[in-house]
């Protein structure tokens, strides 16, 4: 537990704890941590939500990984093609340890607990995980960042021989995302290695794959072999491939459209052919948690 | 017969008796299977599906019966084009196709405005004046409700064949937008929609001396 939240935001922005610790999800957290033998801080269960998580089959056969194929089911299909074992992280750029970190150091340094967030898809649907890991604060302290450094930006593996879609050139690869140093430190942003306990299916990002719970499912970026902190804002893929219609910052937000779809509502994933649409929340229902990283900001201009 | 009978020749002769409503019945089964099945569910009898449609079944049913009207609309289209160049005179199936593509656009249409917006007339006013593949989409429905309207042997009758004909060319703008449609409201340029444009722009190619007024 050392070093955390070193971040520039302190205490006073986060939503008092008595209003926001729900004793219903500090205790389904703390059972699911008990039940999967998974140890960390109790306190996690503060950044939880309470609804019901979708099922497993729900999380890990409906996804969205391009390198494996463009429909939902691909990635279940494929993914298991991608070798995870050994897996290296590359650190380097504005920080004091930069290397090459194998993935069982950094998890043996890093605390893992137990995170339910809602997941908002740019598409319009939306699900409910419960992801282990950590938070990214943790691992960018380990690697010390310093003082220059504004932006952290991360690569998703490229490995064409065993991820097809990396054979199809409609994507620029490898895949990358980026996030500004204090979204990037924020303690709700989390590194998953995790799923409802058990070690993270390679569809979904394995071994480790980045979660901002209040920004479009796409900038999670999945299987993250670098991290590079930079000066400037790093390109990512999607604004890459159509700036116009994906922003470099893509927060959730119900105000404003996707040009080709509206943002207002959600479908949420597993709830069956008559499921309700439910009204998208303002950062996917963490504005308490992440408003102030923006105030001042037009988010119709920087979407 | 004064020559050897040609392939062509070969499969007219086996597809000539075979009735169009047969055409009509096979055709429309994947179409009655999902109204059955959204039926049972809204009436909370049976669940017909079950996990055959994946966790998100009202968009795997909204792009099944999508891509059933293009392919519908594709055969319509090639059966003209079969007998052009090729001498099949498969002319009698092309009306229970035509209407079958039909058919499967206003199904999708249900499906989109039901399921998938639920009714939220302010979202799906917005949707169609402000998304282009809606709009798209939209106006290629609307000009073929005429053109399903007059597909029976009276119109023909009624409008006379001039202008009977004239009026089904409505079909060739149509089956363009069904296509920019279907590419448009993916997120990338995909292999599947792209083909199926692909195919359309083909088509069209081939019919392109009728597609002047």
């Amino acid at each position: 537990m050392a070093n955390r939240f070193k971040s520039d935001l302190t205490w006073g922005d986060v939503t008092p704890e008595n209003i926001f610790l729900n004793r219903r999800a500090f205790m389904a957290g703390a059972s699911a941590m008990a039940a999967t033998g998974i140890a960390g801080p109790a306190l996690a269960a503060k950044y939880s939500t309470d609804e019901e998580p979708n099922a497993w089959e729900e999380i890990t056969q409906y996804n969205n990984f391009y390198e494996f194929g463009t429909g939902k089911s691909d990635p279940a299909e494929y993914a298991s093609e991608m070798t995870t074992d050994p897996w290296e992280v590359e650190i380097g750029g504005l920080v004091d340890k930069p290397g090459t970190y194998s993935f069982k150091d950094i998890m043996a340094a890093m605390t893992v607990e137990e995170r339910i967030y809602r997941f908002r898809c740019v598409e319009a649907w939306s699900m409910v995980i419960p992801w282990n890991g950590f938070e990214l604060a943790d691992l960018l302290n380990m690697a010390g960042i310093q003082s220059g450094a504004k932006y952290v930006a991360f690569e998703t593996l490229h490995r064409p021989e065993e991820m097809w879609g990396q054979k199809r050139n409609f994507v620029p690869w490898p895949y990358r995302e980026g996030l500004r140093l204090d979204e990037a430190m924020h303690p709700l942003t989390f590194m998953a290695t995790g799923i409802y306990g058990k070690t993270i299916p390679n569809q979904n990002g394995a071994p480790m794959r980045l979660v901002v719970p209040w920004k479009y499912g796409f900038k999670s970026i999945k299987s993250i072999v670098k991290i590079t902190l930079t000066d400037t804002q790093p390109p990512t893929s999607w604004n890459m491939i159509n700036a116009p219609e994906y922003g470099f910052y893509s927060n959730v937000n119900p105000q404003v459209d996707h040009p080709r779809w509206s943002q207002a509502s959600e479908r949420r994933v597993g709830g069956g052919l008559l499921a309700k649409r439910i009204p998208t929340l303002m950062f996917n229902g963490y504005e308490k948690e992440v408003a102030s990283l923006y105030e001042g900001m037009d988010l119709k201009k920087n979407f | 017969m004064s020559h050897p009978i040609t392939p062509s020749e070969r499969i007219n002769a086996v597809l000539r008796p075979i009735p169009t409503w047969l055409v009509y019945l096979l055709g429309a089964l994947p179409g009655v299977y999902i109204v059955l099945g959204i039926t049972l569910a809204l009436t909370g009898t049976y669940d017909l599906f079950g996990h055959s449609l994946g966790v998100d079944p009202s968009r795997t049913i909204e792009r099944w019966l999508g891509e059933l009207a293009l392919q519908f609309f594709i055969a319509t289209m090639a059966i003209s084009i079969l007998r052009d160049r090729f001498r099949l005179k498969l002319i009698k199936f092309r009306r229970p196709l035509g209407l079958l593509s039909f058919f499967y656009i206003v199904l999708h249409l249900a499906v989109w405005l039901g399921l998938d917006l639920q009714f939220r007339w302010g979202e799906v006013w917005s949707d169609i004046l402000k998304r282009p593949y809606i709009t798209i989409g939209m106006a290629g429905f609307l000009m073929l409700i005429p053109v399903a309207i007059t597909s029976n042997n009276a119109m023909i009758r009624k409008l006379g064949p001039m202008k009977w004909q004239k009026l089904h060319k409505l079909t060739y703008p149509a089956i363009l937008l069904g296509g920019v449609h279907y590419v448009m409201v993916q997120k990338i340029w995909e292999v599947e929609s792209l083909t199926y444009l692909g195919v359309i722009v083909v088509l069209l190619a081939f019919r392109w001396k009728r597609l002047l007024p």
